[in-house]
């Protein structure tokens, strides 16, 4: 395991992208995760401003048109590794807005995602479990 | 203006969780205009509803916006029942105005946690964050999930409420007036949040009408406009309550009207668990005749309209949808400027903006970035038509 790959799994900073087409559910249950019944921030988990600063984003939303160069400016930006969570159903799967005349593409076929977190919208524990998961994925745990 | 620095703020930025575009043009501190770029959540939702039958509209349109996920279903069943005329029943009337109101509950604590987050005072946040818990507790046990309930179907509710689950729901409800009691405090006598908030953002009683404002944003400049009591639906005539209106027109009243709403909402949610009566809670609608039907719903934010157009086929026809905050963010343009660059956050979040609620599209060369079609070649567009109607019927 590279020394990169390590400092990653200690404390995750995340950025929160929407990718544009979200309802804000996933964005709101998120910004839950911070307040006192979930405080993830006890295990070092920090919702950082700018994307320079985080280990992991945290991507909601169908990914409209209009956001598409956006979101890929903003990976862009960001320092690798970086991991891509994506989180709800309609970053998943686009969800309802499959067949969108302004949805065309999913958030995948644009930013390597690592897991995805299912739900409109996941509870709050799904998103702590998924976390847990990928940080067991990123030591090499099965 | 060229003089004028401009101070971009977005797409991407940490201050709301939606993309959306501020150019503030500022002279010095002094933000002296500001352009509001929106766009990026637009899904084209009415377009798609025409794909949908009318049931599975009624979820589509909850995911129009995940704070307001009741008031567009609310505002789309009214819309449904207008369009045939019935009215669902009883029971079914008080489960949605108690639906309604958990979520007034819950977006008012939401954005009052926000607006202190804003201020730099994140015990506001966290708290009102904590004390919103209880209410998503609520909403889980009544309808099964956290956000998007999917409690409303044309003609009725989906799901009844459990006899036994009534205590419960009524003592944690009033376990959170001291909490509110506690916000209350907090927000009027804490003498920093008054500095900051009062007197700023002001939006005068000739304002709200100029810009049509609605909800809370209105309500706080002495207008009190309120549609669950100026056209009464659901249960909200069969029980007692007032609307709530500030003098002022800053931060501070948006601030003082939300959290005294979150007492009437209690008691309106108390009353209603009260008086409910028994009984069925679904018409169980099997045909849309053709006609057109609008509906309306008080949201957290504002008045939210539907409009349906039936052919009488599976879907709708036409599905129009105006949401508060369309007619809200257009007033910050009058609040913002004269302020300085530090207050322009608070005042951009007063009106508690949504922007999923209200994107639009308009068609534009992408070369010389004007409008294809503007308002008056769309009002061109409609008296060809009737030209072309006209030529019709006398040829």
């Amino acid at each position: 395991m590279s020394l990169k790959l390590k400092a990653l799994t200690k404390s995750i900073w995340v950025y929160h992208l929407c990718a544009g087409g979200s309802c804000n559910n996933c964005d709101i249950e998120i910004l839950d995760l911070l307040t006192p019944r979930y405080d993830v921030e006890r295990f070092g988990i920090m919702l950082v401003g700018s994307i320079k600063h985080a280990d992991a984003i945290l991507v909601t939303g169908s990914l409209t048109r209009k956001a598409v160069e956006c979101v890929k400016r903003v990976y862009e930006q960001a320092a690798k590794p970086c991991v891509v969570i994506a989180i709800g159903a309609c970053a998943c799967g686009q969800g309802m807005f499959a067949n969108g005349p302004n949805t065309p593409d999913p958030v995948d076929s644009v930013l390597p995602v690592d897991i995805y977190i299912p739900g409109c919208p996941p509870k709050p524990e799904a998103m702590i479990l998924g976390i847990v998961k990928l940080i067991g994925k990123l030591r090499g745990k099965k | 203006m060229s003089t004028n620095k401009i101070i971009p703020i977005g797409p991407y930025h940490p201050l709301q969780e939606e993309p959306e575009f501020f150019r503030l043009h500022v002279d010095g501190e002094t933000v002296v205009d500001i352009d509001i770029e929106i766009g990026y959540n637009h899904r084209m939702i009415e377009k798609i509803a025409e794909s949908k039958s009318y049931d599975q509209v009624t979820f589509l349109v909850e995911r129009i916006c995940g704070i307001c996920s009741t008031s567009h279903p609310f505002a789309y069943t009214n819309a449904i029942d207008d369009l045939l005329g019935v009215t669902p029943p009883e029971r079914a009337l008080y489960i949605r105005t108690i639906v309604g109101e958990l979520e007034r509950i819950h977006s008012h604590l939401l954005w009052l946690g926000l607006a202190g987050h804003f201020l730099g005072y994140n015990t506001v946040w966290m708290w009102a964050w904590r004390y919103r818990e209880p209410v998503l507790d609520i909403f889980e046990r009544i309808t099964g999930n956290r956000n998007h309930y999917a409690m409303f179907k044309p003609g009725g509710v989906r799901r009844d409420f459990y006899e036994e689950d009534f205590p419960w729901i009524k003592k944690t409800l009033k376990s959170l007036i001291p909490k509110f009691d506690m916000f209350k405090g907090a927000v009027l006598d804490d003498p920093i949040i008054r500095a900051r908030t009062e007197g700023i953002g002001i939006l005068t009683r000739q304002d709200v009408h100029d810009y049509s404002v609605v909800g809370p944003t209105a309500r706080a400049s002495g207008v009190g406009i309120d549609v669950r009591k100026d056209d009464p639906y659901a249960a909200y005539d069969k029980v007692e309550w007032k609307v709530i209106t500030h003098e002022g027109g800053g931060v501070f009243a948006k601030a003082v009207v939300r959290i005294l709403e979150l007492y009437e909402s209690t008691n309106i949610i108390l009353q209603c668990l009260d008086n409910m009566p028994k009984g069925d809670i679904d018409l169980n609608i099997k045909d849309m005749p053709a006609g057109e039907g609008i509906g309306r719903h008080e949201a957290p934010r504002g008045e939210v309209f539907h409009y349906i157009m039936s052919d009488g086929g599976n879907s709708p026809a036409w599905h129009k949808v105006r949401a508060p905050s369309f007619m809200n963010i257009a007033s910050n343009k009058k609040a913002v400027i004269g302020g300085t660059i530090s207050d322009a956050t608070i005042i951009l979040a007063a009106v508690d903006p949504c922007y999923c609620c209200t994107e639009r599209t308009a068609v534009v060369d992408y070369k010389t970035g004007k409008k294809l079609m503007d308002g008056q070649d769309l009002v061109r567009l409609s008296q060809e038509k009737t030209e072309k109607l006209r030529s019709k019927l006398k040829s």
